[in-house]
């Protein structure tokens, strides 16, 4: 896909309309991701219940439209699913990133799929995987 | 100009195809074929490790090496070729002389006065002389138009001032700093001034002694030169007294076990093999911008800056940062898109074959100050920088472009 498509099919929604903005008031955990070289920012704040499920998770900041776009399809996609899940969404994430990601991952990603291009764009590469990273490091923390 | 543009741009094989309209020149700019020529010519006809050579081959590289210092000491009017001292680039300059004259000399409570609008290699080399030495840093903030005045200068300088380091021209607002009168002020007070060159240089006539700075920095890669290659002017005086800054090969005179004599200048800063081939390259530059001449060089560069200021105040989203005319922005227009981030803008416009820069600019002071200032949303800048072989053309298609990102971007869908 070209950029320009990729930004009009999927990215410009997700930055402007995103779903998930905001901070969640009880949260069990936050943390902020960072790109200095860009000045990408985001806070990510997430829910999980006893039985170790992700129930809600909000985000919030300011930074380029692959980077809110990202976070907010990302938060889409693991909401309701396991510590587990969500930890092998965020390895598919990276493999597709890395332009290794099996069939399979692909499918699994579903609309962050759409970012797989940016694995040929070295210089956005951060931007898609801030929230991604931003997770993983949560995730494991957290264990 | 003396020669036709469109000459001109024959002379640049990576422009050739004219697919690509290049405006990022204050990063880098392209080269000519002939300072691709005489690196090529230096490296297939006299090749060797210059000033130690006892045959034919390093006695010519060794000439071909001084004769580059030679006409850049005429270039920027130098009482001497040993007041030109060959490194890298304008960082590697002024960590020279952030370490050498800076250590040796500051003491606690002296104060460093610089613009917040400096390149990050203008502020950081005197960030650690500062800490080390328990100096003071001042900081000199732009007005509405990107000017630093005379002013600004007056309030600043003063008895604890030891240092001035100011652009000549800033890398992100393409405004021309007071360096005459930086000059006068710091000297008056007891002070140096270094002036970093890099933006100014390949946009203006340049007489260090007409300016009366003590250190000026450039580097070869922006002029059109090679990477690589830069140069510190500084005053003899001064470099007589300066420690060396790299130690080893090439800087010597005796070496025993414990102990070192140096050698005379300039070569006692110049440690390790030179970067013969690429001072040759950049003499072949300042030849090639000699031929030009600077006055044609600004008038081309003004009349296609002329159009993208024009052309972007149009655009009732863009704001653009700096001076209100065209001739104080010295190939350089940055600007912003309304809720756009400056790399969403760079990457669509790589798409319609547009190469600016988008980000922080090696100024992150500057940005928070910008942001301060105009409430930009983002905390990053895009930046179109034009070079002599810029056309009015490419100029127009690059304005009609920026009219279209925040549509590619999804506003007002």
């Amino acid at each position: 896909m070209e950029l320009k498509e990729l930004y009009r099919e999927i990215v410009n929604e997700h930055n402007l309309h995103p779903d998930h903005r905001g901070m969640l008031p009880r949260a069990s955990c936050t943390r902020d991701g960072v790109n200095p070289s860009c000045g990408d920012d985001i806070k990510l704040s997430l829910v999980f219940d006893d039985n170790g499920i992700l129930t809600d998770g909000a985000f919030d900041g300011s930074g380029c439209a692959i980077s809110q776009a990202a976070t907010d399809m990302m938060l889409e996609l693991v909401i309701g699913k396991s510590r587990e899940e969500a930890l092998e969404l965020a390895d598919a994430f990276m493999d597709m990133i890395r332009g290794n990601a099996t069939e399979e991952q692909l499918e699994m990603l579903e609309e962050s799929a759409a970012l797989e291009g940016i694995a040929h764009m070295p210089a956005r590469v951060k931007c898609a995987t801030l929230a991604w990273r931003t997770l993983k490091e949560m995730l494991t923390e957290a264990e | 100009m003396k020669k036709d543009l469109s000459l001109i741009r024959k002379d640049f094989p990576i422009l050739a195809s004219g697919e690509v309209i290049y405006f990022d020149n204050a990063a880098t700019c392209q080269r000519p074929r002939q300072v691709l020529d005489a690196i090529e010519d230096f490296y297939t006809t006299h090749n060797a490790n210059p000033l130690r050579g006892l045959y034919a081959w390093s006695v010519q590289a060794t000439d071909a090496y001084e004769n580059a210092r030679h006409r850049v000491a005429r270039w920027l009017n130098a009482r001497e070729d040993a007041e030109i001292i060959f490194v890298r680039n304008t960082t590697e300059a002024i960590n020279l002389v952030a370490y050498s004259y800076a250590l040796s000399t500051l003491k606690e409570g002296d104060e460093i006065v610089l613009s917040v609008s400096e390149h990050h290699s203008n502020l950081l080399p005197w960030q650690m002389a500062a800490q080390a030495k328990g100096a003071k840093l001042r900081f000199l903030e732009p007005d509405d138009d990107g000017r630093i005045t005379e002013e600004m200068l007056k309030e600043a300088i003063g008895e604890r001032t030891r240092i001035v380091a100011l652009a000549q021209v800033s890398n992100v607002l393409g405004t021309a700093l007071p360096i005459r009168e930086a000059a006068g002020l710091a000297h008056e007070a007891g002070a140096v001034l270094l002036v970093d060159g890099a933006q100014g240089l390949p946009h203006m006539h340049t007489d260090v002694q007409e300016i009366n700075c003590d250190f000026y920095a450039f580097s070869g890669h922006k002029l059109p030169g090679p990477m690589g290659i830069g140069v510190l002017y500084a005053k003899r005086e001064l470099l007589e007294k300066m420690p060396p800054f790299l130690r080893g090969g090439e800087m010597i005179e005796y070496v025993k076990r414990d102990s070192a004599t140096y050698a005379e200048l300039p070569h006692r800063f110049e440690a390790g093999t030179v970067n013969a081939a690429d001072a040759v390259g950049l003499a072949a530059a300042l030849d090639y911008v000699e031929a030009l001449g600077y006055e044609a060089i600004e008038e081309q560069e003004a009349k296609v800056v002329h159009i993208i200021l024009e052309g972007l105040r149009a655009i009732p989203e863009v704001q653009v940062y700096g001076a209100p005319e065209a001739e104080d922005h010295h190939g350089i227009v940055t600007f912003n898109i309304a809720g756009c981030h400056p790399h969403d803008v760079a990457s669509v416009l790589d798409e319609e074959g547009i190469a600016i820069r988008a980000g922080h600019h090696c100024a992150q002071p500057l940005m928070e100050y910008l942001q301060e200032r105009y409430g930009m949303e983002f905390r990053a800048t895009a930046r179109a920088s034009v070079a002599f072989y810029n056309t009015e053309e490419e100029a127009r298609r690059f304005v009609e472009a920026v009219g279209k990102v925040r549509g590619w971007l999804g506003f007002g869908a």
